[in-house]
């Protein structure tokens, strides 16, 4: 029977499940995660996957793991270190152990550290008995073992019965936690309605595993992580791929456009394409094309005959379509390029995070190629600014970057859902026929050209990549002229400085040090700037949405700090575009491992200046 | 419809000065297309022209209808997202043996295997022209150029065969010396539903000067060409009568007499078994002659209909498209 202990009460917790990548951890976190966020917790998470689908069963390259960073209070990281690390087989725990906190607490499927299992994960001895994991609290459940016991009278086979331990697992730590298992019963029950015996097994695992630890006393502690005190509203956890899918088609509905996405399935920006081809009653045209060129050059031809057009890729394909947005900002035509960054140069590390590909956005063309660069700091901001992409190219007549990243792509986190009638109408509208027609005919105040588009009588022109008299479009290579067109290029996107909220600053705005970043890092950052307040640091920071151009206030705020610290995880992108626009002195602060900016190195590295 | 119907050849000539070589084969080109649109029927704000870069490229300038001239090699990709936004404009691309079976090689392939009604005029001469005389994907074996001072070491790709290899489901080829036949070509490309691809021998007159004067010039071409015509058989010759005969080994060419073998060939582009087109598209002189006309025509669904059909069918199963919906999709839950 179920024993009243005493609960610790956390602010906050992070909990990693690590396991084979087909032992279900995946599910297995969004689960927890799922519940955590219906009990009112705020929560931040991240995957971490191996680029392999299948890499050998029990070793290292093999593991998949998701993090869960849940609390009562407001957060904005899945956290640097877990406190709890669940391992399912000795691959698991060799490769994450490293992460876990000093004193943190190590569940480990003591079944699976078989010696072939151990040889798997390149094991000279089991760590489990040879000290090496000493410094943590240990729990050896035989989950195997258990799970077999548990579903035992579904008569289900071994190799069934098998899958059902991530939910055993689960049951574990719902108990540790005081979670609820109940939205995760529904779960199983509609997940597997068609398949009963499994939906009965699963539930069994997770109800024993929960009993488990409840009657064996395992745990010396179990803890409670009570509500946050978020805005009300209604929410749902959403990625920065699902935001970002979501958000173009809340554009399309508010500029009273067709969508079309021209894409070529590449990591980690694929779910995108995913999402929308799962949209067409949207009336959502989703193209998967036969490379990365054809992907961006069908999306031209869609802006050209008047379609609101997004191509989506990752660094690599941005690289293939650079020609192609040259000729967009050539014919002045909207185009949206979603760029969900990834590590490294070349192929590098596609299942990991960076936000390297900053200075490509900006100069990674021939020519004078200026286009507008946006960058969304959270998992849900990405809805927020693929509605402002598309806003700005349609007004502006003109492509637009997104610089997603793999690290807000695939974490997740609460998002309010706004309701639908408040959002801003986007007003596009087409060129009406009339006789004193030029296709180069400039808005005085936007200097966009109208937009013409096929069908529409006594328009006909002529576009392409030559470049254009001023006002006619017909070829120029007139000296005057190319001057004249390239300034207007430039100045049509510089003027979109003065269209954009300007950059906020928060933290103690009274300190002298300003730590400025941009893009995925923001959580990071953000709760660096928080820690260190609180721990005597004083510190202001400022986080870019807008790269290009900035918001035109950027200059004042940098010129009213005596140290400004540029934090960013390349080798100093936006270090170089500070430096080059405002020739002011920076502190360059910088990550390069894959993984989003650790919060306490940091903290480490502000503390540490003089 | 009824002002389309009153349009003239005069009416698509764009206030642009044509800038190709005196003499080049583009002209006669531009004139044929120019006097089938005044046929076609439709408006001239439906059109668009589409192309990539090199000579044959520039020809969206010279048309007054809507026209978008790329980037090289790109323009059936291109193509696809106009004809995708809007299926009811009629869409052209002009391009060349270098833009569309060298550097777009892979976009021509993947335009024909989707069947997107477009339009594709391939202008084949054998020889890049804008660059200024380098070979191409079709230059013959051995040409000399200023790219290849000891003869080209490249084998030459023949278009309607990557074209039949590409699934196309419309293969023509027709000729620059002669305005009526492109223009009888031209008509039945745009009356395929689904993508249209013929190559236009063309001639180069700088860079590859009378490279197809062997196959038609007025003096021999009766000799060397064989114009192809549904239910007609494959004969041709000025005097003497000749005939293309499958023979069981292959196609062999053999004088038409009383003691002429059987088998001999009868043009049906409607064939849907591939050897038949393929066998044709095989023909080349000096061993046989030169076929030209429709290889291949034959029925089958478009992209851009079973795409607009799918969205028709997605909109019935899951009814309206709204915003609420998708935004409360998955698991929710309250605060406060």
């Amino acid at each position: 029977m179920s024993k009243t202990v005493e609960r610790t009460l956390l602010e906050n917790a992070i909990v990693r499940f690590s396991g084979d990548s087909g032992d279900g951890m995946q599910l297995t976190g969004t689960q927890f995660t799922t519940t955590s966020a219906n009990l009112g917790n705020d929560i931040a998470t991240f995957p971490d996957f191996p680029a392999e689908i299948r890499a050998p069963a029990g070793t290292v390259p093999g593991v998949s793991g998701f993090q869960i960073h849940f609390s009562s209070r407001d957060i904005h990281t899945p956290g640097d270190r877990p406190s709890v690390l669940i391992a399912m087989n000795p691959a698991a725990l060799k490769a994450n152990i490293d992460d876990l906190e000093n004193g943190g607490l190590l569940i480990v499927n003591s079944d699976a550290f078989s010696k072939a299992n151990l040889k798997k994960a390149d094991y000279e001895t089991n760590p489990l008995e040879d000290g090496s994991v000493e410094r943590y609290r240990v729990i050896k459940i035989p989950i195997t073992e258990l799970t077999h016991r548990a579903v035992e009278e579904t008569g289900l086979a071994k190799k069934e019965a098998d899958r059902c331990k991530n939910f055993y697992a689960l049951g574990i730590v719902y108990y540790l936690f005081d979670r609820n298992m109940n939205l995760t019963l529904d779960w199983i029950n509609r997940k597997f309605a068609k398949r009963p015996e499994i939906a009965a097994a699963n539930r069994l695992a997770l109800i024993a595993g929960n009993s488990y630890a409840d009657t064996t006393e395992i745990f010396t502690t179990a803890y409670s992580v009570p509500p946050a005190s978020l805005t009300k509203g209604k929410y749902r956890s959403i990625t920065g791929n699902q935001a970002t899918a979501i958000g173009f088609a809340a554009a399309a509905k508010l500029a009273k456009r067709t969508l079309f996405y021209g894409s070529y399935p590449i990591t980690p920006a694929s779910d995108v394409l995913h999402e929308l081809a799962a949209l067409r009653h949207f009336d959502i045209q989703t193209f998967q094309a036969e490379d990365e060129i054809a992907a961006v050059c069908a999306a031209i031809g869609a802006a050209f005959a008047g379609s609101l057009a997004l191509t989506g890729t990752s660094g690599p394909g941005v690289c293939l379509k650079s020609e192609a947005i040259n000729l967009a900002i050539m014919t002045e035509l909207p185009l949206v390029i979603l760029n969900v960054q990834r590590a490294g140069p070349s192929t590098g590390m596609p299942t990991k995070t960076e936000q390297s590909d900053l200075l490509q956005a900006m100069f990674g063309r021939n020519g004078d190629s200026p286009v507008v660069i946006l960058a969304p700091a959270t998992p849900a901001e990405c809805f927020t600014y693929a509605i402002e992409s598309i806003r700005i190219a349609t007004k502006y007549m003109v492509p637009v970057f997104i610089l997603s990243d793999g690290y807000l792509a695939n974490g997740a986190e609460p998002w309010r859902i706004p309701d639908e009638n408040d959002l801003p109408h986007i007003p596009v509208s087409n060129v009406a026929a009339h006789s004193e027609f030029l296709p180069f005919e400039r808005n005085p105040e936007t200097l966009a050209r109208g937009w013409a588009v096929p069908g529409t009588a006594g328009l006909e022109h002529r576009i392409g990549g030559l470049e254009k008299s001023d006002g006619k479009g017909n070829i120029s290579y007139d000296p005057d002229n190319h001057e004249r067109m390239t300034h207007y290029r430039k100045e049509k996107v510089a003027r979109i400085a003065h269209d954009v909220p300007p950059l906020e600053v928060y933290g103690d705005e009274t300190a002298d040090t300003l730590i400025l970043g941009w893009g995925g890092t923001y959580g990071s950052i953000f709760t660096a700037v928080e820690w260190l307040n609180q721990h005597g640091v004083k510190l202001a920071g400022a986080h870019f949405r807008y790269l290009n151009p900035f918001p035109a206030n950027t200059q004042d705020i940098m010129r009213q700090y005596k140290r400004v610290i540029v934090a960013e995880i390349n080798t100093g992108q936006l270090d170089w575009l500070i430096k080059g626009q405002f020739n002011i002195p920076t502190t360059p602060y910088q990550q390069v491992r894959g993984k989003p900016l650790l919060v306490s190195d940091l903290c480490e590295f502000i503390q540490g200046l003089k | 419809m009824t002002e389309s119907a009153t349009l003239q050849k005069k009416d698509f000539q764009s206030d642009q000065i044509v800038r190709w070589c005196p003499g080049c084969g583009d002209y006669a080109i531009l004139s044929a297309v120019q006097g089938v649109m005044a046929e076609l029927g439709v408006p001239r704000e439906n059109i668009v022209f589409i192309s990539g870069i090199g000579c044959s490229s520039r020809f969206p300038y010279y048309m007054n209808t809507y026209g978008f001239h790329t980037i090289h090699g790109r323009a059936p990709a291109l193509a696809t997202g106009v004809k995708l936004a809007n299926p009811n404009l009629s869409v052209w691309v002009i391009t060349g043996d270098g833009d569309g079976l060298s550097i777009g090689g892979n976009h021509l392939l993947h335009v024909l295997r989707r069947n997107i009604d477009v339009n594709i005029l391939l202008f084949n001469n054998k020889v890049y022209g804008l660059t200024k005389g380098q070979y191409s994907p079709t230059s013959d074996q051995g040409m000399k150029t200023k790219s290849s001072p000891d003869g080209a070491i490249e084998y030459p790709i023949n278009p309607i065969r990557v074209a039949l290899a590409a699934e196309a489901s419309f293969v023509a080829r027709t000729y620059d010396a002669n305005i009526k036949h492109m223009a009888e070509v031209f008509m039945e490309a745009a009356q395929h539903k689904g993508t249209s691809f013929v190559e236009i021998l063309q001639n180069c007159v700088i860079f590859n000067k009378d490279v197809f004067d062997d196959v038609y010039d007025r003096k021999v071409r009766d000799d060397h060409m064989i114009h192809l015509a549904d239910g007609e058989p494959l004969i041709f010759g000025s005097e003497e009568k000749k005939g293309v005969f499958f023979t069981g080994s292959g196609l062999t060419v053999q004088k038409i007499s009383d003691s002429s073998p059987e088998g001999l060939m009868v043009h049906n582009s409607k064939e849907h078994a591939p050897f038949y087109p393929n066998m044709l598209a095989s023909m080349e002189y000096p061993a046989y002659p030169v076929p030209v006309g429709v290889f291949k025509r034959i029925a089958r669904p478009t992209y851009e209909t079973m795409l607009h059909d799918q969205i028709k069918v997605a909109k019935q199963r899951k009814g309206d498209a709204s915003l609420k919906k998708l935004f409360h999709a998955g698991e929710t839950w309250d605060i406060g």
